[in-house]
């Protein structure tokens, strides 16, 4: 085929064009005429029983149009709405708040400054009740009861889940030679996007059609929850994500406030907008992460992994809205058996209640593959430690070998590809390993402690096949339709929605690429329900593997239509034809050929075609993904640490990243490196931590520290290719990666700095205090401070 | 993004209009200059004033020279302004190493320095600076001038001794021979608030300490100076062994409390490392063997 | 209060309160769009503009105390149609992902590059260290800069 892949590569992005212009259109930015503001008054306690709301004061503000309270809500039936994991969660409190920064009332108002002053003529009598902040606690008999509001709730459980051969997994273990325990936790982080959350709803009483632009990752399934929730007939809804400033996760559940400034627009009849500030992102919107756990794993006294074990505690906050596929209560946490072949593995979770903010899956966990990542390289490099061999070397020796793929691994994930050892030595080339060996070694006769860090990481990604997937029972299988107008242009509508990841030009690319025409040519409909097919929206790094692959299979359609148009236009048979790059033409007779433009022109004209064949050239399809496609990666990071202040620098991070077949470079890069600077900090410095009494004290960026320019190295990257075997252009998706696979790197590095000093293993996030008191001996607990 | 309560607005034309405003419109009205300590107090609503009283036109505040044997610094000199100020850093670097970590550069372009110190925040970095170079504050009110020594300057966290109606107007240094200064801090990140912090400041006279000033920030200290640690440097001479001394009596006589920065004990840790740390700069620069 | 400022090379009377922070004034009452808001505690630089030729963050200066001076937005980056090296740069060196953040980073690029032709990547790091980036990890808008400062050397 001439010109093979040239569609594919460092193309400039189509979207840059309004963004450097400032002309990017974001929610915050839609005005409407007539358009109110709303604001949110939020509980400052973490548990407490609700004895009155009084809004006359705020009401009698000349400003104000309405005030709405959970008793206004449930007038609509609205004061509670289900969750993602199926449980129900409230819109406003009714009888009481069950986490700080919790929605209590919403104020509309004619401009923003307004509705903010009228929050505080809001008056609000509790009775505060004792409150679970250590999810360790959670379970004690005589913990306070959050969820009195579920009918036999008797205690703040919400699941137990397991996966794997316990009996197997038990007796690799006992057979073991060597068996490394430790209690690691990942700390509650939150992903943070530089645009919060927020929505504009406009509901036209006359035809009945609501409008809500909002900052969502899945309008479709948005649509839905709409169309369940609040009654309303779904061809009357319409979501529009504009751009989106950064989704992460973050933007995927339906928020209480959405749901505000919908009920405002109805109850005032003009649009509502609602945009959160920062503590209110930081304090009620879905968190990450927040795993506490417990893992084992057991190995040959030569350095064998055996297999791997773990228990884990998952602190859900006061209602279970974690964002996974239903099936999976804890996600995708059994691919803990990481990038080794092991004989057996075993985990079991359980979910609680605690008075914090609900949330789980988000931050580009993959599902919490971040979570095992970090368990399983973590247990790796406790290995390393404890049978003093170099832990490069223990990954080399385990790793899984090309020729077992596809590989299913012991907890019943079918890897679908991979070339790990590949992967591994040429990050070792880039970083020159050895040379930083020896740099460590004579640095220590100095006494200055540099670290060297390894993480290796498989994830699971494009949820994916629908008989497995689901989200509120919607299966995970997207569409996308393409239509060529006569004139030779293209528009591709798909479900999946970009929030900076490029699919405005990469998406062009994957249709260019089947059909020989220019990206220029393609335009890509996106974020529109009203313009685009049903899917599950973009999360989980889904986007390449699913809508990508619709994309493909759609322009595949096509081609295939066009074809029979280009017999028909040549009397030839459309057996006797042959792709040629972006014509069709007769095999044997090259002069006779149609490109994509003029097929398309005849398409539309009266051109006789074959029964069966009505004309156009149009197609459309529905993506069931086969299986998750796995990408996967080596990384190093390079630390220097101060044992007299505990400071970390990070010095050097290398990263050889996989995703399979690549459609742009460019962006492929841009994932990686946004990634990596997540693992900056989530290892470094990011923790939504609490007081004992609930207090958030992550409210804010001055205690919420993110990383900067500063703090993060100039990445250097490698990648190897192995393509995805069953994804129609090979490709495995990269959103994610990084953000997997960076924070055990980085942290597998600090601590390999601080082996001299004894120290075994320290929680993230290495602020300098938490570096410090390792090294006395004394380690601290990040994530519940004891003031 | 949060927004202030209703407040009312005055601009001044001069320190002395300036002044008649604070003292027309009451306790209940502010200064406004670079307002980077004020606005988001005031976005929060942890701060309600009343009436602001922008004093950004007043240019006569915005200097910094020597006057007398003193390096003299407006009050409402920009932190970026300081940094960038060869007259400054070439007396006392301090000044540099401290504004090098303060904030970050866009806020440091237009938050004051005067701001910062009326700010009074028990982690403010100048705070411990001028602490150590034992600064002189000038405050303007309605009967004129008065000097107060920075020592003297803070009374409690975000307190100082400027009453309603008066302006913090200079900052006073005065300047000696034969001396080095150095500011050292830790911080979570870039730009973050002091975990802790050491300023320090030495002379030397011959083979041993003249005179000394230490300044700690986000630990406690008293006044923002670890004096009795002076006092022990003071004729002692310059050795590791002196300094490490001087580190333990500062941490001893400081009192941190345990936050989500760090608990107590790595704070009062921090508080002998960096003052020894600071001492070592400093020497190297008093002895023109700058590290 | 009325205030007046020049915006961009234009001139703007309004009325308005004295709180109004200047980020809003841009924002709803100018229709300037593009810079934007992220943070409640001056951290995150999403709405940094020029006041007075030097780049502030517009949440923390409220719009009283623009009042007759000068504020330069990322509309006001590009001159009479023609894209600025820097905004160029930025997609040249895909210097930005969701958006967000890019006016803030341009217009402190462009400051740095007027009044520091020659810098180098770390002295870049330093001039943007306040101002957050969600999604490109910071290298390509280091390359974005660098970019913009090489094809201001060639005179292009």
């Amino acid at each position: 085929m001439s010109g093979e892949n040239s569609a594919y590569g460092p193309v400039k992005r189509k979207e840059d064009a309004r963004f450097i212009r400032g002309k990017g259109q974001f929610v915050d930015d839609i005005r409407l005429p007539g358009m109110l503001h709303g604001a949110i008054l939020r509980s400052p306690l973490a548990h407490a029983r609700i004895v009155s709301v009084d809004t006359e004061a705020a009401q009698a503000h000349p400003k104000v149009r309405a005030v709405l309270t959970g008793q206004t809500l449930e007038d609509f039936k609205l004061a509670w709405m289900p969750t993602l994991s199926r449980d129900v969660q409230a819109v406003l409190a009714t009888d009481k708040v069950r986490f700080q920064g919790q929605e209590v009332a919403f104020v509309v108002a004619e401009d923003r400054y307004s509705a903010r002053d009228a929050l505080e003529l809001i008056h609000v009598e509790y009775e505060p009740l004792p409150v679970v902040i250590d999810a360790r606690q959670a379970l004690d008999p005589g913990a306070p009861l959050i969820r009195d509001d579920r009918a036999g709730q008797q205690d703040n459980h919400i699941f137990d889940w397991s996966a794997g051969d316990q009996a197997a997994t038990d007796a690799v273990f006992a057979a073991a030679d060597v068996v490394v325990a430790q209690d690691m936790l990942y700390p509650r982080s939150h992903p943070a996007p530089l645009e919060t959350c927020g929505a504009v709803a406009d509901m036209d009483t006359l035809s009945g059609k609501l409008t809500v632009w909002s900052t969502t990752q899945a309008p479709h399934a948005h649509r839905t929850m709409y169309a369940l929730v609040a009654g309303l007939p779904e061809h009357k809804i319409r979501i529009i994500s504009p751009d989106i400033g950064g989704g992460f996760g973050n933007k995927v559940p339906v928020y209480p406030g959405y749901l505000c400034a919908i009920v405002g627009s109805m109850v005032t009849g003009q649009p509502v907008k609602w945009v959160e500030d920062r503590s209110e992102n930081l304090m009620s919107t879905t968190f990450a992460r927040d795993y506490h756990m417990h893992g084992e794993i057991a190995a040959t006294a030569d350095g064998r992994i055996l297999g791997v074990r773990a228990r884990v505690l998952a602190d859900h906050g006061a209602f279970n809205g974690s964002a996974q596929p239903t099936k999976f209560p804890a996600g995708f946490f059994h691919i803990f058996t990481g990038s080794y072949d092991l004989q057996a593995a075993y985990c079991e979770v359980t979910g609680v209640y605690t008075n914090k903010a609900p949330g789980g899956v988000a931050y580009a966990c993959s599902f919490r593959i971040t979570e095992a990542v970090y368990l399983v390289e973590r247990l790796v490099d406790l290995l390393a430690c404890e049978l003093d061999l170099d832990p490069a070397e223990l990954r080399m020796k385990n790793l899984l070998r090309p020729e077992q793929f596809p590989y299913t691994c012991p907890t019943g994930w079918e890897y679908d590809s991979g070339d790990y050892p590949r992967a591994l030595q040429v990050a070792l080339d880039i970083a020159g390993y050895a040379d930083l060996r020896r740099e460590q070694a004579e640095k220590r006769e100095r006494g200055e402690y540099m670290g060297i860090g390894l993480s290796f990481f498989t994830e699971g990604v494009g949820a994916g096949p629908r008989k497995h997937m689901d989200i509120l029972g919607l299966g995970m299988a997207d569409g996308a339709d393409l239509r060529v107008f006569p004139t030779g242009k293209a528009v591709l509508a798909i479900s999946c929605q970009t929030q900076g990841q490029g699919h405005e030009t990469t998406f062009a690319q994957i249709v260019a690429q089947e059909l020989g025409m220019s990206p220029d040519d393609i335009e890509v409909v996106h974020g529109d329900t009203d313009r685009t097919p049903f899917g599950l929206g973009t999360y989980g790094s889904r986007s390449t593997p699913v809508s990508g692959a619709a994309a493909a299979v759609v322009a595949r359609k096509v081609r295939e239509r066009a074809r029979i148009v280009a017999a028909a236009m040549l009397e030839a048979s459309p057996d006797d034809l042959e792709w040629a790059g972006g014509s069709w033409r007769v095999r044997g007779d090259p002069d006779q050929s149609r490109t994509i433009a003029e097929i398309a022109m005849a398409a539309h004209s009266a051109l006789d075609l074959p029964d069966g064949v009505d004309g156009h050239l149009d197609a459309e399809t529905v993506y069931n993904p086969p299986n998750l496609t796995y990408p996967f990666g080596a990384y190093i990071c390079v630390t220097d640490v101060d044992p007299g202040t505990g400071q970390v620098q990070v010095r050097r991070f290398i990263a050889v990243d996989d995703c399979g077949v690549q459609i742009n470079p460019m962006i492929v890069e841009g994932q990686v490196h946004g990634g990596l600077a997540d693992g900056v900090g989530m290892a470094l410095m990011q923790v939504i931590a609490f007081d004992t009494a609930g207090n958030c004290l992550g409210g804010s960026f001055m205690d919420y520290l993110l990383p900067t320019s500063v703090e993060c190295p100039s990445w250097e990257l490698g990648a190897t290719v192995t393509p995805s075997p069953h994804h129609p252009i090979g490709a495995k998706g990269i959103g994610e990666a990084a953000t997997v696979g960076s924070p055990p790197a980085v942290v597998n590095s600090v601590l390999d700095a601080l082996r001299p000093f004894g120290v075994r293993h320290a929680d993230m996030p290495l602020t300098p205090s938490t570096v410090w008191c390792a090294i006395q001996g004394r380690p601290v607990r990040a994530d519940l401070a004891v003031l | 993004m949060q927004v202030p309560a209703y407040v009312e607005y005055e601009k001044a034309t001069s320190v002395e209009h300036a002044i008649a405003l604070l003292a027309r419109f009451g306790p209940e009205s502010r200064i406004l200059a670079g307002g980077h300590s004020l606005i988001p107090m005031m976005k929060l609503r942890l701060a309600q004033p009343e009436t602001l009283v922008d004093i950004n036109a007043l240019t006569e505040l915005c200097h910094i020279d020597v006057v007398g044997g003193e390096l003299r610094i407006g009050a409402l000199t920009r932190h970026a302004q300081l940094l960038d100020s060869a007259l400054a850093g070439g007396h006392f670097a301090i000044l540099h190493d401290a504004e090098q970590v303060i904030a970050d550069p866009i806020v440091r372009n237009w938050g004051t320095v005067g701001g910062s110190l009326c700010q009074a925040d028990p982690s403010e970095d100048l705070s411990a600076a001028f602490a150590a170079l034992k600064a002189t504050m000038v405050i303007q009110g309605p009967t004129g001038k008065r000097l107060v020594a920075a020592r003297e300057f803070f009374t409690g966290p975000y307190e100082t001794v400027v009453a309603p109606a008066e302006v913090l107007t200079e900052i006073r240094i005065p300047i000696r021979s034969g001396g080095g200064s150095a500011y050292v801090k830790v911080g979570r990140r870039v730009g973050d608030w002091p975990v802790g912090a050491a300023g320090v400041a030495l002379w030397l006279a011959g083979d041993s300490i003249a005179d000394a000033g230490i300044g700690l920030s986000a630990v406690g200290a008293r006044h923002f100076a670890a004096a009795e640690a002076e006092e022990m440097l003071r004729g002692a001479p310059p050795t590791e062994e002196t300094f490490a001394r001087a580190g333990h009596i500062a941490a001893e006589h400081c009192r941190p409390t345990s936050d989500q920065r760090g608990p107590e004990e790595y704070k009062r840790h921090l508080a002998c490392e960096l003052t020894v740390r600071a001492l070592r700069r400093a020497l190297s620069r008093a002895t023109g063997r700058d590290v | 209060m009325q205030i007046t400022m020049n915006v961009n090379g234009a001139d703007y009377a309004r009325e308005v309160e004295p709180r109004l922070l200047l980020i809003h004034f841009l924002r709803d009452h100018l229709g300037l769009t593009g810079s934007h808001w992220g943070c409640d505690t001056s951290n995150c630089g999403a709405c940094v503009v020029w006041l007075d030729e030097t780049p502030v963050k517009s949440c923390t200066v409220l719009a009283a105390m623009a009042d007759g001076r000068r504020v330069r937005t990322v509309e006001g980056l590009a001159r009479g149609g023609v894209l600025d090296p820097v905004q160029q740069g930025f997609v040249e060196c895909h210097g930005l992902q969701c958006g967000f953040c890019t006016p803030g980073m341009m217009l402190t690029a462009r400051w740095l590059l007027d009044h520091h032709p020659d810098p180098s990547p770390e002295q870049i790091r330093e001039a943007l260290s306040g101002q957050v980036c969600r999604c490109t990890g910071y290298e390509n808008i280091v390359r974005s800069v660098l970019w913009a400062k090489h094809a201001e050397d060639a005179g292009a």
